[in-house]
Parts: C-alpha cells; structure tokens; sequence
C-alpha cells in the first residue's frame, strides 16, 4: 500500500471515528436528553462519515488498487492525488464550519466548492489508470 | 475469504436488502402506523452503517496488507467482538428509536443509549484492529 493510501485511509478512519462518536452522542440524546446543542452536529456526524470516511476511504483505496504502470512512476501524476486528499479535508471542514459552527452560508459554499475541486483533481489522476489488462 | 469476512458481507446483503424494502414500505401512500413512520433514520443506518460500513469492514478484513504470517489480521477475536457490537447496537436502534418516538411514556431511551454505545465500541475496536494493516505489504521481515 503506498504512502499517499497510508495517509488517506488513516485519515477515514479518524473521520470514522468522529462520525460515530457525533452519532452515538445524537443517538443517546434521543433516548436521554443530554444537551439541546447537540443537534447542531448533526450536519457534522454526517459529512464526517459520508465525505470523511466512505469517500475518502474509497479515494485511498483507488489510489492503492488501480492498474500501476508498468514503468516508474507507476502511479503518475500523483500530485494531484495529494491534492485532492488536502482539498477534500479543508472541504469537510469548511462544511463543518459553515453547518454547525455557522460562521456563515459562503463558508459551506465554499467549503462544497473545495470538495468538488478533490473529486475533480482525483478523477484527473485516476482516470488513465481505469483500463483493462491489455491497457485499452 | 476469512470467515468473519463472510459474515459481514453477509450481514451486509441481508441490512442492504431490508433497508430497502423498509424503503418501500414508507413510500407507500397509505397512513402508516407511527411506529412505521418513526423508522426514516433506522432506513439511513441500516443503509449506511448495516450495509455500507459493514461490506467496507468485512473487505478491509479481508484484503488489507497483513500482519505477518502468524497473525496475519490481528487479534480475529477482537473483529468478532466488533461484529456483534455492531449488528446487536444496530438492531437495537431499529427498534428502539421509534419506540422511543411513539411510546416515550414506556421510558425505553436507555435502549437507545446502549445501542449508541456498542455501536461506538465496534468502531473503535474495529479501527484499533485495522489500523496496523494500513501500511506496505507484508515481505516476510
């Protein structure tokens, strides 16, 4: 598993992590009142386990598992798949930031804007490794 | 495939199959019992954490660079323990939580608690047991 999938996937299960303590906390809640300010990270327990965890865990294992080139780099072009993990982590957070904390609804714009730039910079480095075995 | 991997790609077609006919069931025009209607969020878990978490879990068991050739996916103990954590705090929700919605008089909320509590528990055991695979493969050192 190369390096940039060591970070990407230890970085889901963080995201993993969060989202169920969020969710067990929301859970709980329901159950037995803890504080009313807890549905506020509702936004937060979701985008950590939809983006944070299952995207982001898929990401690092596409960028392990595609087709490699057979010459050095096997994986070309893997700046942009270093840019896409930071992109789509500052995208989680400026959603975060603009859902629970509020700081303001150009900050989720943002924040959506950032993580379609990581979908798009991952698709660019992914795309010519998507070939059968011949290559075509 | 190991074993436990089995079971929870298993597990995982069985929630995905009953999260969508629990989908069908609440599109239906008719006025449903409340205990039905309450059940819109067990529809999203059953979705994401029976069948997506779970398939995700069972393969990353499976497939994720090994230990060493004596244990080669760490303590399979720990990965039972996480399974049934998982799949016990999720029924759990399935049932308590509109229970909690319709009948709050009954003073079932702690169901829901427990549930929240195990299901927590088998992500962190899960990522405890998971989190030394992620790296190069295994070359017999």
């Amino acid at each position: 598993m190369p390096r940039l999938s060591q970070w990407i996937i230890r970085t889901a299960f963080i995201y993993l992590l969060l989202g169920f303590t969020f969710g067990a906390l929301l859970l709980t809640h329901k159950g037995i009142p803890l504080h009313p300010a807890l549905w506020g990270w509702l936004p937060a327990h979701i985008e950590f386990l939809l983006i944070g965890w299952i995207v982001q865990l898929t990401m690092g294992v596409a960028f392990w598992i595609l087709p490699r080139y057979w010459k050095h780099p096997r994986r070309p072009n893997e700046i942009y798949a270093q840019i896409a993990f930071i992109l789509l982590n500052l995208g989680i957070w400026l959603v975060v930031a603009g859902t629970t904390f509020r700081v303001g609804s150009w900050v989720l714009l943002a924040g959506r804007v950032v993580e379609v730039g990581a979908v798009i910079f991952f698709a660019l480095h992914v795309w010519k490794r998507i070939v059968s075995r011949e290559g075509a | 495939m190991p074993l436990l991997t089995r079971w929870y790609i298993r597990s995982a077609l069985v929630y995905l199959t009953a999260a969508l006919l629990l989908a069908v069931v609440l599109a239906m025009p008719i006025n449903l019992p409340s205990f039905i209607r309450f059940m819109n969020p067990a529809y999203f878990h059953l979705f994401l954490v029976g069948w997506v978490t779970q398939m995700i879990f069972g393969v990353i068991y499976w497939m994720f660079p090994i230990i060493t050739r004596a244990q080669p996916r760490g303590n399979e103990r720990l990965g039972w323990f996480s399974y049934i954590l998982l799949n016990v705090g999720l029924l759990l929700r399935v049932i308590g939580e509109p229970l909690v919605s319709t009948r709050p008089e009954t003073g079932v909320g702690w169901l829901l608690a427990i549930s929240a509590l195990l299901q927590w528990l088998a992500a962190v055991l899960f990522v405890f047991l998971a989190w030394p695979r992620v790296k190069e493969k295994y070359r017999g050192e």
